[in-house]
């Protein structure tokens, strides 16, 4: 076989992936070096969480807004957005609710695709606010014990085990 | 059920077997599900307290079941640094799970096939490792898997997120399908770094051989998806399954060019690796890694006839430091580690020979 590019036998038999689809390419031993030392601008991190969130929050956010949006809390778990943007890591199952808006364009420019198309759990959360309730209280719990209200402690730990058995 | 860290030292993981489909260039498949309680803040958020009950709820209802064959549970807070090391270099647990702290653990089925760890980057991640090309394989026995743990814990979930973790790069399916592939020819032909753009264009993730952040040690590299969310499982294991035949194509392409155009070349780069692990006095554990790749290519091109590739695969797991700590009977400093290596391959290797010095001169 000829090289595609000259008349020298072709002895690198190369298969470019671009698409998701295999092409096959003949090239003689000269050719090929060359082919492969191409110049290919590296790809950016689009698909890395830094490089999403970078990308996500360059998109017309002054300082002031991202200061605000920084700050914003979940309920159950403390955890701030800022928190989340140093750490990478989430801090409870409700922050995908309350900070949907803010995580949406994440989680599009890390999937491109914002809807669970696969399997589901046979035991799906029945009550979601019982679930995080157990969350906010348990937090509550530890509060109380590290500020010595042993008696709230107390109150809270009977209100978490009814919700346990109850569920 | 304790596991006996000195007869699993004796043993080697399925994965290592050499067996399944396309076993010359796939290693192993591998297919890990992350999953969350629901009524638990996920790691970074969890108080010790949250975490002793995490752990405590979710190996009582593992180990309880009972289609899993015999699990034993591993309670990897209390493991010493050279038993954590053994888990990752066995890839029963991950780097992370080991170098992490507070109560975390890990419930492995007997075959070591599955392994689910407690308390990693999310409260649970189920995994299962086969050798050779297997994902339809692997994927059937880790949905069982999960089916088996669902019906005992309420994991979390969102209707349109799907399984919500940790991390929003794992959501939706949870899942991460990664192929391990021995590629020496593409390395040797420089072919390799256009193979991992190519695969970055279609969202495929490129890392070695113990993951994210590790060198590819041996020219052992691993390919999985990037996209969690969107995609169901069956198109995740095909998305990444689809491409493995392209690449393996490639490989053996890359060692036929090479076989052809450069035998000599190629024949005395896996001659002089096979002497040197045959004879060496002191090596460490990267050279003995890149040496190995050069035997094991040698033993699929036919080129020495006298070592089997589970062999070969084996000896990259147990030449490595605490692999060969535990076979060596306790803790070596880095220059004694080598001296010992050294002398484990040449027991191993030499033994093996059957007369000729075990290369092939044809």
């Amino acid at each position: 076989m000829k090289c595609q590019r000259c008349d020298k036998p072709a002895t690198f038999h190369i298969t470019e992936l671009t698409g998701g689809k295999p092409q096959e390419l003949h090239l003689c031993e000269q050719h090929a070096r060359a082919y492969l030392t191409e110049s290919e601008q590296e790809q950016p991190g689009g698909q890395s969480l830094a490089g999403a969130l970078a990308q996500q929050l360059a998109v017309g956010q002054t300082a002031e807004e991202l200061a605000r949006l920084d700050q914003q809390a979940c309920p159950i778990c403390g955890i701030t957005f800022f928190e989340f943007r140093k750490e990478g890591r989430l801090g409870c199952p409700h922050d995908y609710v309350c900070f949907q808006k803010e995580l949406e364009p994440l989680i599009l420019n890390i999937h491109g695709e914002l809807q669970h198309v696969g399997k589901r759990p046979q035991r799906s959360p029945a009550n979601t606010d019982r679930q995080t309730d157990l969350i906010r209280l348990r937090r509550e719990m530890k509060e109380a014990i590290t500020g010595e209200d042993y008696e709230r402690a107390s109150k809270l730990r009977d209100e978490i085990r009814q919700i346990e058995q109850s569920s | 059920m304790n596991v006996d860290f000195t007869s699993l030292a004796r043993t080697s993981g399925e994965w290592l077997r050499g067996a399944g489909p396309e076993a010359d260039i796939v290693m192993s498949s591998r297919i890990r599900l992350a999953r969350n309680l629901a009524d638990f803040p996920f790691i970074s958020r969890a108080n010790p307290g949250d975490r002793t009950e995490i752990e405590r709820v979710l190996r009582e209802r593992i180990v309880a079941i009972g289609d899993l064959g015999p699990l034993s549970f591993v309670d990897v807070n209390k493991l010493v640094a050279l038993d954590r090391q053994f888990l990752v270099e066995r890839q029963l647990i991950s780097r992370e799970h080991s170098e992490g702290d507070g109560p975390r653990g890990v419930v492995i089925a007997e075959n070591e096939q599955i392994s689910l760890m407690i308390n990693e980057e999310d409260h649970l991640r189920i995994q299962v490792i086969q050798s050779g090309l297997n994902l339809q394989n692997a994927w059937e026995t880790i949905n069982r898997v999960d089916d088996l743990v669902e019906k005992q814990i309420t994991y979390a979930f969102n209707e349109h997120l799907g399984y919500l973790t940790a991390c929003p790069t794992n959501v939706g399916t949870g899942m991460r399908v990664s192929v391990m592939l021995h590629l020496p020819a593409l390395v040797i032909t420089r072919q390799i770094d256009k193979l991992f753009r190519s695969l970055q264009k279609i969202s495929l993730a490129v890392r070695g051989l113990y993951g994210e952040g590790s060198q590819a040690m041996g020219d052992f590299y691993q390919i999985s998806n990037q996209i969690t969310l969107g995609r169901s499982e069956a198109d995740l294991v095909k998305q990444v399954g689809d491409v493995i035949p392209t690449i393996i194509d490639y490989e053996r392409k890359a060692r036929e060019f090479l076989v052809r155009e450069s035998h000599e070349n190629l024949h005395d780069r896996v001659s002089r690796a096979y002497g040197i692990l045959r004879t060496a006095q002191t090596i460490s554990s990267e050279e003995t890694m890149h040496l190995l790749s050069s035997v094991r290519m040698g033993v699929n091109l036919g080129l020495i006839h006298d070592l089997e590739i589970p062999t070969v695969n084996k000896l990259f797991i147990y030449t490595q430091p605490a692999h060969l700590q535990k076979i060596t009977g306790g803790e070596l400093d880095t220059a004694d580690r080598n001296i010992e290596r050294a002398r484990y391959l040449r027991r191993l290797l030499n033994k093996e020979e059957r007369g000729g010095d075990g290369v092939n001169q044809n």
